[in-house]
């Protein structure tokens, strides 16, 4: 006997995703109106050999990748700091999380337009200030731009685990392994480290979920560009179906984007299964 | 090596004084305890020697050398704590070797130090656990152990048994004192468990308030209590202290009688009075007795099978020569 909640669950996820894979192999473009039909696995075939779909692939990866990595680091910086005991601790540890509740779309903005803009934004004075010339972020350095401008979201959140795991560490651990001869840098990699593993675990699988599906910051900034040097798997999707209007190598990417989710949650859970067992 | 000298040590956290200023010797080789009610300072006083807390005023020295701002992994010494403050990611084994990674001692020098601690405390099936998977005595061992290897001037112990039931603590206790008897380092251990200052220590420091009441041996600090403090804090039961008049009688504000000094007779006595609750502990019993005259009851001992039952009349006769007196300022008078 299926509980109530379950089956509306079920029938919540299941509709759309069948729909999803139904349309994937339908030859389907909403330019053609007519006939949709069934044609196996041609709409995998266009989006897998796309030029593009290897292009995403890849920025799929690095923005990933890019982002865990700095927001991981920043977040064990930020964490000692904020850590240690100074004037103004509560106010500056809630100014430390506000990022994390400016949405997507605004902060793509508001980094494009005041920050990264190179004739009106803060790095452009800066650089007019110091004589050199400023970097036009999204024309040549736009996959890093966007990193940054994630990095910046997620950082608060890596923080935040991050501090209170490390507020949980057993202040005579670190005491004894003053005592046994541990300078500061030995104390953070043989006691602190070992102690973060765990939240940093945690970390990395929440902001990968997020991470592989990141689009709004995208749209706002670069649409993708220059060429596809932003455009991630997400984004090539929805270029794909709703600029391309071609719903079935659309759906055929979403398939692919699932699949792809599943198996990085696949080996995340491994890894903190072993993370968590310990 | 192990001495330590504290000169004029003081320790204030923000404004509370802590610890006023003090003095205190530790000669190389004994075996000190630190004693006295919780809240007094004993764990404070421990971590300035360590070096975990700075001294706020005086100078310590170890060995001979100032050591008052010197880090703790420069003072050769070696700390056990109550929570045992093992490293939980590390096996038994990595420990134990710890400090000695630290101190870049070669990796044979490291093995043979690790078997040999593990055989003198019995850890050797237990190397390759991680601490979660002992019992609170084993853990307490591999803190000791990871003490040992260091091979340090002198060991600090905070409270190392609190943590422990009863017979488990008994036992440590004999370990403890065989360790010190084999390795004769310099041992300083912090408890509020008198039994444990009585039977461990060459010498006890009785701290009350941040102050050194007394430092002597077991036996001396039994005999001679300097003060009332240390009288009513020192033997188990507690001595029985009397004022006003009674004492008036010895020329003292107040005089101190053991439970263990004073003679019952059923029949002629010094003080007389009844028989209120009674502890038998098959050897003795402890009988608290409501003298007339006195508002607190005295407490006294006798043998196991003495015969006398609850409402008897009883009489008392304190032994002249272990009656302490003391005066108006709760100080011995000679
Ligand atoms: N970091 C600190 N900041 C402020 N006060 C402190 C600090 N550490 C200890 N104290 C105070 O110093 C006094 C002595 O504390 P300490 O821990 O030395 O007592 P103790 O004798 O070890 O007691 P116990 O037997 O309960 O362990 C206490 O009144 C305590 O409140
Ligand atoms: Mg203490």
């Amino acid at each position: 006997m299926i509980s109530p909640a379950v089956v509306l669950l079920l029938g919540w996820m299941l509709v759309p995703l069948s729909l999803t894979i139904y349309f994937s192999f339908l030859r389907y473009n909403l330019i053609t109106p007519g006939a949709n039909p069934f044609v196996g696995w041609e709409n995998y075939y266009w989006f897998l050999t796309d030029p593009s779909f290897k292009a995403a692939m890849a920025n799929t990866f690095m923005l990933v990748g890019g982002v865990l990595l700095i927001t991981v680091a920043g977040g064990i910086l930020f964490a000692l700091l904020l850590d240690q005991p100074m004037w103004g601790q509560g106010i500056v540890r809630i100014m430390a999380i506000a990022p994390f509740f400016v949405m997507p779309t605004v902060s793509g903005l508001v980094w494009k337009n005041m920050f990264m803009n190179p004739v009106n934004g803060i790095f452009g004075h800066i650089a007019y200030g110091l004589g050199v010339q400023p970097i036009d972020f999204f024309s040549q350095i736009p996959l890093l731009s966007i990193i940054l401008i994630v990095s910046w979201q997620w950082l608060p959140f890596a923080t935040l685990i991050l501090l209170t795991a490390l507020q949980s560490l057993d202040q005579e651990q670190l005491e004894a392994a003053e005592m046994d001869g541990a300078g500061s840098m030995s104390r953070f990699i043989y006691i602190m480290l070992p102690h973060l593993a765990r939240a940093i675990t945690v970390v990395i699988l929440i902001q990968t979920i997020f991470l592989l599906s990141i689009f709004a910051e995208i749209l706002v900034t670069t649409n993708g560009g220059p060429g596809v040097s932003t455009t991630n798997l997400t984004y090539l999707i929805y270029v794909s179906s709703l600029l391309q209007f071609d719903v079935g190598i659309g759906s055929a990417g979403g398939v692919i984007a699932i699949i792809l989710a599943n198996i990085v949650a696949f080996f995340l859970m491994r890894m903190i299964g072993k993370n968590l067992d310990a | 090596m192990g001495h330590i000298r504290l000169t004029g040590v003081k320790k204030c956290f923000g404004d509370v004084m802590v610890i006023p200023p003090l003095d205190l010797e530790i000669e190389d080789g004994e075996f000190v305890v630190f004693v006295g009610p919780s809240g007094c300072g004993k764990s404070t006083l421990l971590r300035l020697i360590a070096g975990l807390e700075d001294v706020t005023e005086g100078v310590v020295e170890i060995d001979g050398i100032e050591a008052t701002s010197l880090p703790p992994a420069k003072r050769r010494l070696a700390m056990v704590f109550q929570s045992y403050a093992l490293y939980p990611h590390m096996s038994v084994r990595k420990n134990i070797a710890f400090p000695m990674k630290m101190a870049r001692i070669p990796q044979d020098e490291q093995e043979r130090r690790i078997t040999d601690a593990a055989r003198v405390l019995n850890l050797t099936d237990y190397l390759d656990r991680r601490p979660g998977q002992l019992s609170g005595g084993q853990r307490q061992r591999v803190a000791i152990g990871r003490a040992i290897v260091r091979e340090p001037s002198a060991f600090l112990f905070d409270e190392p048994l609190s943590n422990l039931d009863a017979a488990l603590r008994v036992g440590m206790r004999l370990e403890i004192s065989e360790l010190h008897k084999r390795l004769a380092t310099t041992m300083v251990y912090v408890t509020h468990d008198q039994v444990e200052a009585m039977t461990m220590a060459d010498q006890i420091v009785v701290l009350h308030a941040g102050r050194i009441e007394q430092v002597g041996s077991p036996l001396e600090l039994y005999r001679e209590p300097s003060n009332l403090f240390v009288a009513g804090f020192i033997g188990s039961p507690k001595m029985n202290l009397i004022a006003g008049p009674v004492a008036a009688k010895y020329n003292a504000h107040t005089i101190g009688i053991r439970p263990e000094h004073i003679d019952v007779s059923a029949n002629s006595g010094l003080w007389s009075g009844t028989i209120g609750v009674s502890e038998h502990l098959g050897s003795d019993t402890f009988f608290r007795v409501n003298i007339h005259g006195l508002d607190e009851p005295l407490t006294v001992r006798t043998d196991g099978e003495i015969g006398l039952r609850y409402g008897d009349t009883i009489h008392l006769t304190p032994n002249p020569d272990h009656l302490h007196r003391f005066d108006a300022q709760a100080a011995r008078l000679a």
